[in-house]
């Protein structure tokens, strides 16, 4: 073997785990790598600044013209008899053309902890809700819904913790999960958030430092599954999140949600269509603004409430094509009329979405907007999203 | 405000512990296809329970990891699949969900049904996704070969015997008595009793000749499958998806294509106009196709070519009829040499 191929073998060898088989070989799985890219174009009726406001997950389309979605990288595997572990790195092109680079996962899973328990530690998706630990590509829609951007920032609510999940002996499948991560950064954004930030929900930020474990993130999840013949079945979860919040050392964030998923899919399908699947989530936000008195802010204590939700149906229609309708709504208590994470918010979103194979889709959406921090009042947004995966990708959770 | 009571939460757990059912005797078996479950059934007899994650009319590729499957599986001793990958989008899922150590990979109490299985259209050369969903580690329906079921019944009486020593030697008369209904309901009545029937099973490929069994007279049934099948030895076939190798080769009859244009991927236009002219050239008198898989681009292209269009349950429970493993076989034989009698092509 010259220099040349012996390169090329240990390259391939590095990055797919896989020795060239000879017959019926032995395939190592080491690690599993795949690569998601996911793309979108389009326009919208709204101005570049206004647009970022109303498409405000970082992972959405929010300019006219081209959109670099997510580029994710995962790795994973069994680590050993007891653990699995799990990777996900994603590079991004924002709308000012800056490549970016995020650690969005990295986690140990338990595999043989006894009486239904499992841990989690390292970075990750805080268990919220439905959409929060779901990764753009498995999403229905080419955006996050408002009320998550509202509540969890650009990039969802993830970061440095553990948690437990138990799977309780209950007769019907009921699943405890129990979290602790930390408070800070920029995908804590109801919390102690980033420290570049400098006002949140029009109330400024101060540095504050972690005094008791009541200042990390704390997160309850209480998962419910029910099956309703052999075709259909439903999750109802519950969930619940507290925290510190950075507007003084009083200040905390309480924020509790409901979600519901529902899919029928007969028995006889073809590759898994046809089928419809509802989905919808509420979430209410307390954000306890502690009293705050300086040159660029004077303030009582305030309690600021937001509350809002969406609600979508996916409709598998024939083998690769799905057509889906969300509805969402989200407001703020007070006075907050221009504040774009806080106004009274109303979209509807329409789409329709070819898969040529598991690995690869087209989805064409429409949105049409209401919102009151600008000025028109009205806006739409058309994007064409576009999709490949690499790899061996993991099965996706139901 | 103090969120973890930790002290209620374990008196919690110790309720529900205490609460949860005691566990029976008996085995508890999961697989993932009603095939599995059928022969496990037939091999475990009474010292086991048997539950299968797929019900027979779904397609066992495409399976949701539906938490009530997690449910199944949280107090199983022995978790068995196919294997070959057929498994692979959903089965880790359910597995980890379940929480049972004793059945993850690796684990005793996890058994590949495909060990010892000679496998089909393993491929040679780099494989990738261009040519659609190949399975690398050779194609996964095994089990539409009888006499791979003989096999599968040998591999899961090992592992029974293992997990329940006390009744080996049952297992092991079980997995028997269910290989010799399988020889009989291939080769008929005419095998005689306490003739081996390996010898038969190895005339490949495609069962050659084998006349003392195959001129037997009277209803399919007494004749065996062998028999009904061999006047359409070398006779060419469409099928949906390239599920039925196995069958294929055992009864001796050809692949003339696919409606899929490649494995896994929609049937095009295009592909299916070259195909309507390759089956005309060729006069293919039927088009094989499981249950689940939709009628259109079957019925176009029969309408086309005047082959018929032949559904069947490729899994036991695919069809009411089809309640145990020979029964389904059976529905397989006489509804494809039916059509083939039938046909004028």
């Amino acid at each position: 073997m010259n220099v040349h191929a012996a390169r090329s073998l240990i390259i391939v060898v590095l990055f797919t785990g896989y020795l060239p088989a000879q017959g019926i070989a032995v395939q190592p799985r080491y690690v599993d790598i795949s690569l998601s890219s996911l793309f979108s174009s389009g326009w919208s009726s709204a101005e570049a600044e206004n647009l970022i406001a109303l498409q405000g997950g970082a992972h959405d389309p929010n300019k006219r013209g081209f959109t670099v979605q997510n580029v994710e990288l995962s790795l994973m595997g069994a680590v050993d008899p007891f653990l699995r572990g799990e990777a996900h790195l994603i590079f991004q092109i924002d709308a000012e053309g800056e490549s970016s680079f995020e650690l969005e996962e990295a986690f140990l899973t338990t595999q043989t902890l006894p009486f239904g328990l499992q841990v989690r530690a390292g970075t990750y998706f805080t268990e919220f809700g439905r959409l929060n630990p779901q990764h753009p590509h498995s999403w229905s829609y080419v955006d996050q819904p408002v009320i998550n951007t509202r509540m969890f920032g650009g990039d969802g609510l993830r970061g440095p913790g553990a948690r437990v999940a138990w799977l309780s002996p209950l007769p019907w499948y009921a699943e405890l999960f129990l979290g602790l991560q930390n408070a800070n950064g920029e995908t804590a954004a109801s919390f102690l958030n980033s420290p570049e930030e400098d006002r949140f929900l029009g109330r400024p930020l101060v540095d504050r430092e972690l005094e008791s474990m009541a200042d990390l993130l704390r997160s309850v999840r209480w998962l419910n599954s029910l099956s309703i013949g052999e075709e259909t079945t439903v999750n109802l979860g519950v969930s619940a999140l507290w925290g510190a919040n950075r507007t003084g050392q009083e200040g905390k964030t309480a924020i509790y949600g409901g979600d519901l998923y529902l899919k029928w899919q007969p028995q006889a399908n073809d590759q898994g269509w046809p089928f419809v699947a509802l989905q919808g989530e509420l979430m209410h936000r307390n954000y306890l603004a502690a009293a705050h008195s300086s040159e660029i802010f004077i303030g009582d204590e305030e309690s600021l409430a937001d509350i809002g939700g969406y609600l979508q149906v996916q409709w598998g229609l024939k083998r690769g094509w799905v057509a889906g309708v969300r509805y969402e709504s989200a407001t703020g208590s007070g006075k907050d009329g221009d504040d774009p994470l806080r106004d009274q918010r109303r979209r509807v979103g329409g789409n329709l979405t070819y898969y040529p194979s598991e690995f690869s889709k087209v989805r064409l959406q429409l949105n049409l907007e209401s919102a009151r921090f600008f000025e028109q009042g009205k806006a739409w947004g058309l994007w064409l999203q576009y999709e490949f995966l690499l790899g061996r990708h993991a099965g996706h959770k139901f | 405000m103090k969120v973890f009571n930790v002290k209620a939460l374990l008196m919690g757990i110790v309720i529900l512990l205490a609460a949860g059912p005691a566990a029976g005797k008996k085995l508890q078996i999961v697989t993932t296809t009603t095939d599995l479950k059928a022969i496990a059934e037939a091999v475990g007899g009474a010292y086991v329970s048997v539950n299968s994650i797929s019900s027979g009319r779904q397609d066992p590729h495409f399976i949701d990891a539906k938490p009530s499957y997690m449910l199944k599986l949280r107090k199983a001793d022995l978790f068995i699949r196919i294997g070959l990958e057929l498994e692979q989008g959903w089965e880790r899922l359910i597995l980890e969900g379940s929480r049972n150590r004793s059945i993850l990979l690796g684990s005793r109490g996890h058994l590949d049904a495909s060990a010892g299985i000679r496998r089909l259209e393993v491929p040679t050369g780099a494989v990738d996704r261009s040519m659609g969903d190949v399975h690398p580690l050779g194609n996964p329906h095994y089990w539409l070969d009888p006499y791979n079921a003989r096999i599968i019944a040998g591999t899961i009486a090992r592992r029974l015997g293992e997990l329940d020593p006390e009744h080996e030697a049952q297992y092991a008369r079980s997995a028997e008595a269910f290989s010799r209904e399988v020889d009989i309901a291939m080769f008929g009545s005419a095998l005689q009793e306490g003739e081996d029937a390996e010898g038969l099973w190895q005339r490949r490929p495609g069962g050659n000749p084998v006349p003392g069994i195959e001129a037997q007279s009277g209803p399919g049934e007494a004749r065996g499958w062998q028999a009904q099948m061999a006047p359409f030895r070398g006779v060419k076939v469409v099928t949906y998806h390239r599920s039925w190798s196995y069958f294929l080769e055992r009864f001796g009859l050809v692949a003339a294509g696919e409606l899929e244009s490649k494995p896994g991927i929609s049937p095009s236009p295009g592909h299916l106009k070259n195909l309507i002219e390759t089956m005309r050239a060729q006069q293919v008198p039927i088009i094989i196709v499981a249950s689940f898989k939709g009628d259109k681009a079957p019925n176009l292209v029969a309408a086309k070519t005047g082959a018929t269009v032949v559904k069947v349950p490729y899994s036991v429970g695919g069809n009411d009829q089809a309640r145990d493993y020979i029964a389904m076989m059976d529905q397989l034989v006489t509804r494809i040499s039916t059509a083939l009698t039938r046909s004028s092509l």
